[in-house]
């Protein structure tokens, strides 16, 4: 049977969701050996978290991994690579991971597809191109199959994991050393859920003029990630970690809520894969609607309290 | 003697896509995507790059004639790209290399990053910044490719950028998902910026029209000493997403909340 790596995805020192995801993915392909790379102290935390169909679990730990960033990474597991040869590496899409698989394809001479959002048994991955209106099917044809799989696209088996540890010893080649990181300062993580892995996304765009608090309230009731427009971002309003679109995150919700955002195709780019789309707006001809499965014509200071209210009553 | 700025004359290179507009809507032929159908324009984000190198030049004795340093603009596409060179010089650019070449139609990331590597390795720079992304292809790797082909340093996803040309350091805060990192190198490096580092100015008249004298270096894989590999990523079959089902649609007349909740219950999403 052959050989799957996946990189074992942190937030922080903790385990993410996606990792379960790539487990699963990496198991349909072959046998599956979790990398974990962190820092001196850390790993046996990481490895008794996981879940997933994982039989193997290499662990290095290095502190030249907080130093030097992106390029130690890869360098690390570029070197891991090419000794054990494995038919397929997975890796999270998100800027670090991407990169990462970037810097390894050409250390270890092998193709890469990024932001796969389905891997078959015979390693052909599936994506969405094209703001999602387009499905794309295919294959690497050279070294290691390297893919970044999107989160929340593969549904997880989060069974619980017994791999067998190996402990492994490696230091960062020099040239991977050029960059020196001299302070990180890691988002803090809100009390609601994280906009990539959610099941509910409610998002408010120019149309909130501002103010947030309704779409947060409709969020907080459904349990839901909140995200952004960009103009939403732009004006400052909220964060531009929560930003939906081409060049902010790309979500794929069982329900989006899009309030007071009109559906320009770059937004759409982020949200178009959701399952469900919900949209709250003004103006009756605003492009979002052509997209939305249920969508009310109307201001969202007076719809999203009112089904802020309806939900609550439900769940209770 | 050497008047000191000639102790530190920065080269900035800059490479920039062009791309179907990414307001139009794309589609696939052949497993490639058709870019005869859409109008072609300078990658957005490309442009975040490009003003950039010209901040960084200016705030250090500017790269004018007689100024101290210069920012060459690179780019691999169809002969038509021109077009999106010359907005990038019309902004304030020196002068452009465009690696040009049919056997380059539908290269990959790997091919790219070893087309822009090969004729950045050769140019001498000191610097080379990108976008973060390519509106088209949206892999946001080739930065690091070339940083890695090259074993240069690698600044990505920059935020803010501080260069001190005296010292040949540059420093960024490296902004993503995961939170905010300071860092820096030594020259040389690649840098990638995101969209929210400054607002690309408009070329004036004056830059538009110098730009049209400025030299495009066209060259082919020959000319850069390259021969390239087919794509090592096979598209097996596209095909366009279903359209969506028209959805349901009401006016809020006081209980547009409670429709909603109502369809959510519908679909067991509540
Ligand atoms: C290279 C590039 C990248 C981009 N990347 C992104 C991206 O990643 N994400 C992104 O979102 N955008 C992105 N954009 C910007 C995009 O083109 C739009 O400008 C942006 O999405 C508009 O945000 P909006 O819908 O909130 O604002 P608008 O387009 O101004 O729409 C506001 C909507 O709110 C409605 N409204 C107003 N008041 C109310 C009310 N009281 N109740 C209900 N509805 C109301 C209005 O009818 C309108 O439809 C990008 C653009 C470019 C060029
Ligand atoms: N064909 C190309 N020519 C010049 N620069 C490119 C090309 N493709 C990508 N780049 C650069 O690499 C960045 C990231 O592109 P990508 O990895 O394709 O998303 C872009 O913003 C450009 O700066």
């Amino acid at each position: 049977m052959s050989n799957v790596f996946i990189l074992v995805d942190l937030q922080g020192d903790a385990v993410s969701k996606t990792t379960a995801e790539l487990a699963t993915a990496g198991a349909r392909m072959g046998d599956v050996t979790a990398i974990v790379l962190t820092q001196p102290g850390k790993s046996a935390a990481i490895v008794s978290a996981l879940t997933g169909p994982i039989s193997t679990v290499i662990s290095i730990e290095s502190e030249d991994l907080a130093t030097h960033g992106v390029p130690a990474y890869a360098d690390l597991i570029s070197q891991i690579v090419t000794e054990k040869k494995p038919s397929a590496l997975l890796i999270a899409s998100h800027a670090f991971g991407k990169e990462i698989a970037g810097r390894v394809a050409i250390a270890t001479d092998s193709g890469i597809i990024t932001d796969a959002v389905d891997v078959a048994a015979d390693g052909t991955a599936t994506q969405l191109v094209f703001g999602g209106s387009t499905t794309v099917h295919s294959k690497i044809s050279h070294g290691v199959s390297i893919m970044t799989i999107r989160p929340n696209t593969i549904e997880a088996n989060t069974a619980t994991a017994s791999p067998t540890v190996e402990n492994v010893t490696k230091s960062v080649s020099d040239v991977a050393k050029k960059v020196r990181i001299t302070a990180t300062q890691p988002f803090v993580k809100g009390g609601r859920p994280e906009l990539t892995e959610a099941n509910i996304v409610v998002s408010g765009g120019r149309g909130t003029n501002g103010d947030f608090a309704a779409v947060e309230g409709l969020a907080d009731a459904l349990g839901a990630a909140v995200g952004a427009s960009r103009a939403a971002t732009d004006a400052g309003w909220y964060p531009h970690t929560h930003q939906v679109g081409q060049t902010g995150k790309t979500v794929s919700p069982q329900l989006y809520v899009a309030c007071g955002i009109s559906g320009a195709i770059q937004h759409r780019a982020g949200m178009q894969t959701s399952k469900t789309i919900v949209v709250v707006n003004k103006d009756a001809e605003a492009p979002i609607f052509d997209i939305a499965d249920f969508g009310v014509i109307g201001d969202l200071f007076a719809v999203l309290p009112k089904a802020t209210e309806g939900v609550i009553a439900r769940k209770s | 003697l050497l008047p000191p700025s000639n102790l530190c004359l920065m080269k900035i290179a800059v490479c920039v896509k062009q791309v179907p507009d990414s307001w139009a809507e794309k589609k696939m032929i052949n497993g490639t995507l058709d870019r005869e159908g859409v109008d072609a324009v300078l990658n957005d984000l490309d442009e975040y790059a490009v003003e950039e190198a010209l901040r960084i030049v200016e705030a250090h004795g500017g790269n004018e004639e007689g100024g101290a340093h210069s920012v060459t603009i690179i780019s691999m596409g169809p002969e038509r790209a021109t077009e999106a060179i010359r907005k990038a010089l019309s902004m304030g650019a020196n002068d452009a290399i465009l690696i040009s070449d049919s056997a380059l139609a539908g290269a990959d990331a790997i091919t790219t990053s070893a087309v822009l590597a090969k004729v950045i390795e050769t140019g001498g720079f000191d610097l080379v910044l990108c976008g973060t992304e390519s509106t088209d292809a949206r892999m946001s790797v080739v930065p690091a490719m070339i940083s890695a082909r090259l074993g240069w340093a690698q600044l990505t996803f920059a935020g803010s950028v501080v260069v001190d040309p005296a010292a040949s350091t540059v420093a960024i805060t490296r902004v993503t998902d995961a939170g905010v990192d300071s860092m820096g190198a030594s020259f040389p490096a690649v840098l990638s910026v995101i969209e929210k580092i400054n607002e690309p100015r408009y070329p004036s008249f004056k830059g538009i029209m110098a730009s049209k004298k400025k030299t495009i270096d066209v060259r082919d894989c020959a000319a850069i000493g390259i021969s390239v590999q087919g794509a090592w990523s096979l598209v097996a079959d596209s095909a366009p997403r279903p359209a969506r089902a028209a959805g349901i649609k009401v006016t809020d007349s006081g209980d547009g909340g409670k429709e909603l909740v109502d369809f959510l219950a519908g679909k067991k999403l509540i």
